[in-house]
């Protein structure tokens, strides 16, 4: 068991990948040599060489529609849109392409894919290089999306997103890159996609969230636990197919359900949460389903009063667990 | 099928044989014969939508000729029924897509009629929105360099689509790896109802070719041997390692761009009057025939077999069961996912009558 942190189990586990299987190519932009812009494919060109490292030109659509046709000619494309805020040019190719080539075919074709992007704010990085788009991708029937939060999960969760035979959007919260460490054994595990995990047992009300704020609602249940409001934890880890076993038992347990997430509040990936645990958990509800999501402005502000006030963070769950505690 | 051993001077002049020049005929003809049954199934009731190939079927032929079958790709476009034809795909496939049924290899009856694919025979599954084949062609391309297959993947599409970002970026990335990859463009005018002219800045849509640094060729659509000619050239340079080829074949639309459109609204009767002298179907026929290839007893042959041919795919796809509302659900992914929710009304509920009203395509 090696600590280790979020970037470096990322970047090993696309190293271990290609060397299992040679049918595994990794491209996107600055991806040889200088090994990403945020070093997640550091030293793999050097390894692999020119022909599974491609360093493409900047076109967001072309690496995802090549990466769509490669899978359908044998290939496992892993690739890497530089910051989730530039994937937009690519949805056509996701949406209409990736997601529905296995149904539109009658099983025909697959498209065993990985995309992954950097998402997330609170790294300065203004309104494009801090945006969480996972909404716009959770709502399409076809894709797999996956938020791991700890440098064990993006492990387990990434060699299962390659393995898979379908479409997976794998984000990273890069300000979890350096910040976030844990152990990673040196193993070859994996962690089902579709499974969420509790990561914090608790009896009053349960926190609902993935990412960056999966680690801000156990800093905020820790905040609660000494004014006497006892939080368990749910990291989504798959948003789609979402775990909702998991959901319902916790908030079933606990009949309160708050939902966290750092995207935009209106219809968030949070609101499908808050929907199936409205209707599939009513009869144990015991306060509103609430939510504690960024505000609806067209994106995150650079200044860092701005930047401040728009990231949820444990301060702002806490104080919308004490406030559906008191329900 | 064969002519014997005669092998003609037009044969010997492109490199084929006489069965070969046969062959190729009975697949424009057929794909003229499948696509007016087409039309006429519309007009009948008998299917709600049409999209239509005919007067590209000669430059579809020639083009995807030279093409191995189930070893090369294709992906194709919605006017592709002759290259689908000429790819391994039978008229029986094609009616089965027209009228959507369970069994229909394309989509198993989830897409409109016109969206080819069947991964057997290495078509590619097409979507509506326009030239996104592009870019997967440019990566079964990129796929056959990276696993040194020896494999050429074209893809074809009209010039209206030629103006989508993704011909851009796929020519660029296929023109900067020297990729195995042949872009077809039918320029048959118009798109749906704008002409070239205002679709285009330049005469010909190959003169973008060089500002990918790659060959663009301009051959007309009518001549099928010129198309297959120019194919195989394409096909010769991209298995030497030498890079994609920007093929853009003239040809003409000759009916209106689908069952729900009215072109006599925006195209001159005197324009469509004309078309018919370009068509590549009388032009090859002459041809084979002076060249003593095709004589009057195999025309008539192959004309009594085509009719039988598009007859029993007709009765036969008319007759096969629709798709169960109980598979609807099947194939989102590659396995079962049982968190995804079904509809209140379950999956064998009453399903919604259809009226056979297209509109708007």
């Amino acid at each position: 068991m090696a600590l280790k942190t979020f970037i470096e189990a990322i970047r090993e586990t696309l190293a271990d990948e290609m060397r299992r299987d040679p049918t595994v190519i990794v491209l996107g932009e600055d991806v040889g040599k200088k090994g990403g812009v945020f070093l997640a494919t550091d030293g793999l060109w050097a390894e692999f060489g020119d022909d599974r490292v491609i360093d493409t030109p900047l076109t967001e659509s072309m690496i995802v529609g090549t990466s769509i046709g490669a899978s359908m000619n044998g290939l496992r494309p892993v690739a890497e849109i530089q910051f989730a805020d530039f994937i937009f040019p690519a949805f056509n190719q996701i949406l209409s392409e990736a997601a529905r080539m296995r149904y539109r075919s009658n099983n025909g074709f697959g498209v065993p894919m990985t995309i992954r992007a950097p998402y997330g704010g609170g790294v300065h990085g203004a309104l494009y290089h801090s945006q969480s788009v996972e909404a716009f991708f959770t709502h399409i029937p076809g894709l797999k999306i996956v938020i791991p939060s700890t440098p064990y999960d993006a492990r387990g969760l990434l060699r299962s997103s390659i393995r898979d035979d379908d479409p997976v959007l794998f984000f990273e919260h890069k300000k979890m890159y350096r910040s976030v460490r844990g152990d990673v054994p040196d193993t070859d595990y994996t962690i089902p996609l579709g499974r969420a995990a509790v990561t914090r047992a608790g009896s009053r009300v349960t926190v609902i969230a993935y990412g960056l704020m999966a680690h801000y609602a156990l800093e905020a249940a820790d905040v609660v636990m000494d004014e006497g409001i006892s939080v368990e934890v749910v990291d989504l880890r798959t948003l789609r197919p979402i775990d909702k076993e998991t959901v319902l038992n916790s908030v079933r347990k606990t009949g309160k359900c708050l939902v966290v997430y750092e995207d935009n509040r209106f219809g968030g990936y949070g609101a499908e949460v808050a929907a199936i645990v409205a209707e599939e958990a009513f009869d144990y509800l015991d306060g509103p389903v609430t939510r504690i999501a960024g505000p609806d402005v067209p994106g995150v502000p650079y200044n860092h009063v701005l930047e401040d006030w728009f990231m949820v963070n444990p301060e702002k769950i806490a104080d919308g667990i004490r406030k559906l505690a008191a329900y | 099928m064969t002519t014997g051993s005669a092998q003609s001077d037009l044969a010997a002049s492109v490199g084929l044989t006489d069965a070969d020049l046969i062959a190729m005929y009975r697949t424009v003809a057929l794909a003229r014969a499948v696509d007016e049954r087409m039309w006429i199934l519309n007009r009948a009731g008998r299917i709600p939508f049409v999209i239509s190939g005919q007067g590209h079927e000669g430059a579809q032929v020639g083009l995807a000729w030279p093409l191995e079958r189930k070893k090369d790709w294709i992906a194709p476009f919605y006017r592709s029924i002759a290259t689908c034809l000429a790819f391994g795909m039978s008229a029986q496939d094609i009616l089965m897509a027209q009228y959507a049924k369970a069994a229909d290899p394309s989509s198993g009856g989830r897409q409109m009629p016109g969206h080819y694919g069947n991964a057997e025979n290495h078509l590619v599954s097409l979507s509506s929105p326009v030239a996104t084949q592009m870019l997967h062609a440019v990566g079964i391309a990129l796929a056959a360099r990276i696993r040194k297959t020896g494999q050429v993947a074209m893809t074809s599409m009209g010039e209206g689509s030629s103006n989508q970002g993704d011909v851009h970026e796929g020519l660029n990335f296929a023109a900067i790896h020297r990729l195995p990859f042949i872009l077809v463009v039918e320029n048959n005018g118009s798109a749906i109802s704008v002409p070239a002219s205002q679709e285009l800045a330049t005469e010909h849509v190959a003169d973008r070719a060089s500002g990918y640094g790659i060959p663009g060729v301009v051959v007309d659509g009518s001549d099928v041997l010129a198309c297959y000619a120019a194919g195989r050239e394409a096909v010769e340079r991209a298995r030497r390692g030498d890079g994609p080829t920007l093929i853009e074949a003239k040809v003409i639309r000759l009916t209106a761009h689908s069952s729900d459109d009215q072109q006599t609204k925006y195209r001159p009767e005197q324009e469509l009057a004309g078309l018919k002298a370009m068509d590549a179907l009388p032009q090859f026929r002459s041809q084979l025939a002076e060249a003593g290839v095709l004589t009057e007893a195999v025309e008539v042959r192959l004309n009594a077999e085509i009719k039988a041919e598009v007859h029993a795919a007709t009765e036969y796809a008319e007759a096969q069961p629709d798709p169960e509302p109980s598979t609807a659900m099947q194939w989102v992914y590659a396995e079962e996912w049982p968190s995804e929710t079904p509809p209140p009304w379950g999956l064998t509920g009453p399903g919604t009558s259809h009226d056979g009203s297209g509109g708007g395509h």
